[in-house]
């Protein structure tokens, strides 16, 4: 499905503050994967997502997506595949347009922008029908602006924005960690369900070793650019909270990077 | 004298209205300073003006000036967006070359209508003779403005308005959608600055007049209104933006003749704008703080 294969990333080349992120960095995820990543600050884990979805270019390597190499692709043009939740709750909705219009233009993704309406009638039901499933009462409230809503209303509105034209994979940028743990356990579990039912290869990158633990089909451990540890299947089923705290406590005294 | 004085400050606050829901474009909703629109509004004068006077239809002449403002406000986006040079500049640099564009365009610096050229109030003088002339012109205005108006509200509300609406917000989102941010910009600032030509046009054919120097002060005079329309009418919720510009610049057109009205000598109105200009910049401050403050309260 998506492919990084013998990827180099060097961040202020040529200074005084030169760091090589990747050297020959590869990974591979296969179609119909949830894979979590976890790893400690610069490890690479947002880098790699960036890389995916073209906003950072690499140096060397070759980035694939479907088995065709998009390297030179520009970031909005890999975006009519790939779907994408930010961190911050605002990044993913129009804060001066309201919940209906928000998602009537995620509702129109890879269609043509022109002069019809904007607002999308036919399928107001559909857009509660989607709201409801959230459990939040935002069914009732289309015509709020999406800017008035709270940190985890405005990123469930996102992740729904962001799935509502199903695409090919789907990244996840440390979603839930802007929100308070109550929201971010909804936000999680809303992510879950969503990536089930649409059955979209996804990528999740975040901070909380629960998620990563107990959603998604494989778990990925990053550090300094490297994949320090990969499981999945049966091995991920045998695996519990106290062995990935054991490995990121080892990474972290040996390096002398603190939690 | 207070009837003609009214008329005057309806007439101009609404031709200038019409720039004014350009400003509000690229101020407000794509956060660019333009400063293109300095050039852009003599550019409408000097093609409509050449128009006319080589006896041409003069609302094709309205047309063609739109069609020049738009040209003129894409080189903008493109100086920004594909050369990457910093927005504030991109305005100067238009407006900069535009001086020379317009002064090529009519000839020379500065030139009056003949008395037979036809315009778009031609027409209708001739149904209203006389005194009715004064208002017959002045409902001409009106429809151009307020159909100006609904073609921006419409357009708004188009799927393309919608991108457009969210670029200023959230270039991210645009990506994401799988559309080219800068694109967008480009026909944002397009939009915009063709307005702008067609109120620079629409004055061309009310004063009779083409002169260079005619554009300087014009974004200033946009902004205060574009402050004063989303400021002091923001909270007439039942009211479109569109409309609180157009209003806005009628307030301000009516400062400015009152002042003058009150003995304000007229090579102080500059230092008077720019004195309104500040007090509704600090006042919009105030309530933009005070929005803020209001939202972390309920968040």
């Amino acid at each position: 499905m998506v492919e990084l294969s013998a990827v180099d990333k060097t961040f202020n080349q040529g200074t005084i503050d030169e760091k090589v992120l990747f050297d020959g960095f590869s990974i591979k995820i296969e179609q119909g994967e949830f894979v979590a990543v976890i790893g400690s600050n610069g490890s690479g884990k947002t880098t790699m997502l960036n890389i995916i979805s073209g906003s950072a270019a690499v140096d060397g390597g070759k980035v694939l997506l479907g088995g065709t190499e998009i390297n030179g692709m520009k970031d909005y043009k890999r975006a009519l595949r790939i779907g994408r939740v930010f961190q911050a709750p605002a990044m993913g909705t129009c804060s001066s347009m309201t919940i209906w219009e928000n998602l009537s233009i995620a509702d129109n993704k890879g269609r043509p922008f022109g002069l019809s309406f904007g607002l999308n009638r036919k399928r107001k039901d559909f857009y509660r029908s989607q709201l409801e499933f959230l459990g939040m009462g935002l069914e009732n409230r289309l015509d709020t602006l999406a800017g008035a809503l709270s940190g985890g209303q405005r990123q469930a509105l996102a992740l729904i924005m962001a799935t509502l034209v199903r695409p090919e994979l789907l990244l996840l940028d440390e979603h839930t960690a802007a929100l308070d743990p109550k929201a971010a356990d909804i936000v999680m579990e809303l992510t879950d369900k969503v990536v089930k039912e649409k059955k979209i290869t996804s990528l999740m990158v975040t901070h909380n070793l629960r998620y990563a633990v107990e959603y998604g089909t494989r778990t990925i451990m990053m550090h300094e650019g490297k994949i320090v540890l990969d499981v999945s299947g049966q091995e991920r089923t045998d695996t519990d909270i106290d062995d990935y705290l054991k490995i990121f406590n080892e990474i972290s005294l040996e390096k002398g990077n603190s939690l | 004298m207070i009837e003609s004085m009214i008329i005057g400050i309806l007439e101009q606050g609404f031709i200038y209205g019409i720039m004014a829901m350009g400003v509000y474009i690229t101020y407000t909703i794509l956060d660019f300073p333009d400063l293109s629109v300095d050039g852009t509004f003599p550019l409408g004068i000097a093609v409509c003006f050449v128009m006319i006077s080589h006896a041409m239809d003069p609302w094709l002449a309205l047309l063609a000036a739109f069609a020049a403002g738009c040209i003129a406000g894409a080189f903008t986006g493109i100086f920004n967006v594909k050369l990457r040079i910093r927005n504030l500049l991109c305005g100067i640099l238009t407006m900069t070359a535009l001086y020379s564009v317009n002064y090529g365009i009519v000839g020379k610096a500065s030139d009056f209508l003949g008395m037979d050229s036809v315009t778009i109030f031609s027409m209708t003088e001739r149904f209203f003779p006389g005194h009715s002339a004064l208002y017959s012109k002045l409902a001409v205005i009106i429809v151009i403005a307020i159909a100006s108006k609904f073609a921006l509200d419409w357009y708004m509300r188009t799927k393309s308005g919608f991108l457009l609406r969210s670029v200023g917000d959230n270039e991210g989102l645009v990506i994401t959608l799988a559309k080219n941010p800068g694109t967008i910009k480009i026909i944002g600032l397009s939009i915009a600055n063709g307005l702008v030509a067609l109120a620079g046009a629409v004055y061309c054919q009310y004063s009779r007049a083409f002169n260079v120097g005619s554009g300087t002060g014009t974004v200033v005079m946009g902004l205060a209104a574009v402050i004063i329309g989303t400021t002091v009418f923001r909270k007439l919720k039942f009211m479109r933006v569109t409309t609180g510009v157009l209003l806005g610049m009628i307030v301000y057109k009516a400062c400015i003749s009152i002042a003058l009205a009150a003995g304000l000598r007229s090579q102080d109105t500059n230092f008077m704008i720019t004195v309104l200009f500040i007090v509704t910049l600090v006042i919009n401050e105030f309530f933009v703080k005070k929005k803020k403050a209001g939202v972390k309260r309920n968040g």
